[in-house]
């Protein structure tokens, strides 16, 4: 073999692996994550939320009254009401219900120990000899999180379909706008509602994210972002700040409400889509930026 | 294999430095954000088939340098070549040829040993998914954690985390290991058995980079070695020119020992020290048969006579002035 045919050969040995591979680290950050105790924790507690609320509207009902209209001016979440006609609002209710905290909040954990938990346990520095690559690394932590998003509001989402259709009856559903639209049109909104609360995260997750990438602390990076949530929640109730308000990611969190009208009132829904990816391109590149910079020292 | 022989060609070819050196650094410095002086203007060349030991106390800049190599720090100067390409810049190219145990292994607790591997193995884009099983038994049995591999880690104990960690390093073939401190927490046994394992490794050809501050683990296993202290690299080379360096004792054993002490004097031997039956000091450039005839014709009854070998500690110390465990 001449020296050109060994050149050839190594090239044709390097250009082995394929492009398929990468995405088994996506695969394994996955599974790693469902196999924390945390996240586990976190997902009950979400599977939990509509159980409660279920279990409370059924025996605040027992007596033939409306929920959430008992007891003078007590306001429960959008879509309270209409529970016990249709157990498929249980599902709106528990989304109405966990979006504001308990959902961002477990994305905030999962993303702000996404890469501060690695380095603070040392195997963030044997991921990148591997080697991860940084921008790779990232790709699927942030993938991950996604992922997550997703599968925290389907959790609450199947879990209150489920305690819905268990303890309340099912049928056709009265939009907001008041018309009528048949069960499987209902599931079908249902289904759309989940995905839109899914992608209200995205802003919380990616900003997570840069926070995580900012510490050595898993614990530091997940107080904050749940801090930076509870903050900017606040800063959009203060009247006084409203013109900063339209530029907060949860600002239009309450606009999947928008997919019972009918027709579909697409205006916020949209703002809010447009939002969260401002956020997504603003932190998810900052969190790039300072991750493949980074001194892995820890 | 052909792929290792395409590998191995162009270095065996080259007599340049930067081919036949499997890490090279010119004037590498890393400078912290808080002012401090970590690794200062290190030359460092490592020669291809080595197993090269990295010396120094505690706080000299060993761990800086490794995280400099493995591209997970940016130099403030300088550069590094690792495998003949540039860090971190090459990082994606080089590393899958790198095994490494840096500071000691890091785990996942909640995984099983046999889990935590898959995991690292699925980090990198070049390992293939279809063998990771397989790769992965036989790295655990090549570490001797076949029966502990379901286990999760956060029950091993240190030795069997640490063991965990070089099977980490050896999941594929590599081309060079950097193995940080590598016996850090095994029983004696455990760390013959690195030893061994080392040695097998570097029989296959593969290099061994070894940082510890333990001397006679270097002086065991190591061909070569480089001695750090400060962020400065004292000295480096093959461990047998390093030790020859600091020179050795004369020592006679002799029941004539104060007879012994006077002859030598006489002979221009400095330092002269007497302790029970013997009798040592400084050969300097004294022909030994010499001496030993002129202790004879003196009537000194002679039970023992030679130079005793200067270990690499000898060395260390005639380098600093210093005891090794003092940290700078």
């Amino acid at each position: 073999m001449s020296q050109v045919d060994l050149v050839e050969a190594e090239r044709a040995a390097v250009a082995k692996p394929s492009p398929l591979w990468t995405l088994g680290l996506f695969r394994s950050e996955f599974v790693t994550t469902l196999r924390r105790w945390r996240t586990l924790a976190l997902l009950g507690v979400l599977a939990a939320v509509p159980i409660l609320v279920g279990i409370a509207v059924k025996i605040e009902t027992e007596d033939g009254s409306t929920a959430g209209q008992q007891g003078g001016g007590g306001e429960g979440p959008a879509f309270m009401a209409q529970i016990t006609n249709n157990g498929l609002f249980l599902v709106f209710t528990a989304l109405a219900a966990t979006l504001p905290f308990f959902l961002p909040m477990a994305v905030g954990v999962i993303a702000g120990d996404a890469v501060a938990g690695e380095a603070n346990a040392g195997t963030l520095r044997y991921l990148l000899v591997a080697p991860a690559g940084r921008t790779r690394l990232l790709l699927a932590k942030y993938a991950t999180t996604v992922a997550f998003c997703l599968l925290a509001t389907l959790v609450v989402a199947v879990s209150a379909l489920a305690v819905g259709a268990l303890l309340f009856p099912l049928g056709d559903l009265t939009t907001i706008s008041g018309t009528r639209i048949s069960l499987a049109d209902g599931l079908v909104r249902a289904l759309l509602i989940a995905l839109v609360v899914a992608a209200s995260l995205l802003g919380v997750a990616a900003l997570g994210l840069f926070v995580s990438t900012l510490t050595n602390s898993g614990i530091a990076a997940m107080a904050t972002t749940v801090g930076l949530l509870t903050t900017v929640q606040i800063l959009d109730q203060i009247p006084q700040l409203h013109a900063i308000q339209p530029y907060l990611f949860s600002h239009y969190w309450l606009s999947f409400a928008d997919l019972m009208r009918d027709p579909v009132y697409w205006d916020e829904l949209r703002k809010n889509l447009g939002l969260q990816a401002l956020y997504v391109a603003v932190f998810g590149s900052a969190a790039w930026a300072r991750f493949t910079a980074k001194d892995i020292t820890a | 294999m052909d792929d290792d022989a395409a590998e191995a060609a162009p270095e065996a070819a080259g007599a340049d430095d930067t081919t036949d050196t499997v890490i090279h650094t010119r004037a590498l410095t890393k400078r912290y954000r808080g002012g401090q002086l970590a690794v200062d203007g290190l030359d460092l060349a490592v020669p291809a088939g080595s197993v090269f030991g990295f010396l120094g106390p505690n706080g000299s800049g060993k761990t800086t340098t490794i995280r400099m190599l493995m591209g997970l720090i940016e130099p403030t100067s300088g550069t590094a070549r690792v495998l003949g390409r540039p860090m971190p810049h090459a990082s994606r190219a080089v590393l899958p040829h790198v095994g490494a145990l840096i500071e000691g292994p890091a785990l996942y607790g909640f995984l099983s040993g046999r889990d935590n591997l898959l995991r690292y193995d699925a980090a990198d884009p070049t390992a293939d998914p279809r063998t990771r099983r397989a790769r992965v038994a036989e790295a655990l049995e090549r570490v001797g954690l076949t029966a502990a591999a379901g286990k999760k880690a956060k029950a091993y104990s240190l030795g069997m985390k640490q063991r965990l960690g070089l099977a980490a390093a050896l999941l594929q073939p590599r081309r060079l290991l950097v193995l940080d401190e590598p016996t850090n927490g095994l029983d004696p046994q455990g760390m013959r058995e690195i030893r061994v394992l080392v040695r097998e490794l570097a029989a296959d050809g593969t290099t061994v980079f070894l940082s510890s501050h333990l001397l006679d683990e270097i002086e065991q296993v190591c061909t070569h070695a480089a001695v750090m202290a400060r962020g400065r690299l004292l000295t480096q080379g093959p461990v047998a020119d390093l030790a020859a360096r600091a020179r050795g004792r004369l020592v006679v054993t002799t029941p004539d020992t104060a007879d012994a002490a006077r002859v030598l004097k006489e002979q221009g031997i400095g330092d002269v020290v007497v302790s029970e039956d013997r009798v040592t000091g400084e050969p300097g450039d004294r022909e030994l048969a010499d001496l030993n005839t002129a202790l004879v014709t003196a009537g000194v009854r002679v039970r023992g006579f030679g130079v005793e070998r200067a270990s690499l500690e000898d060395a260390f110390v005639a380098l600093t002035g210093e005891g090794f465990d003092v940290a700078g």
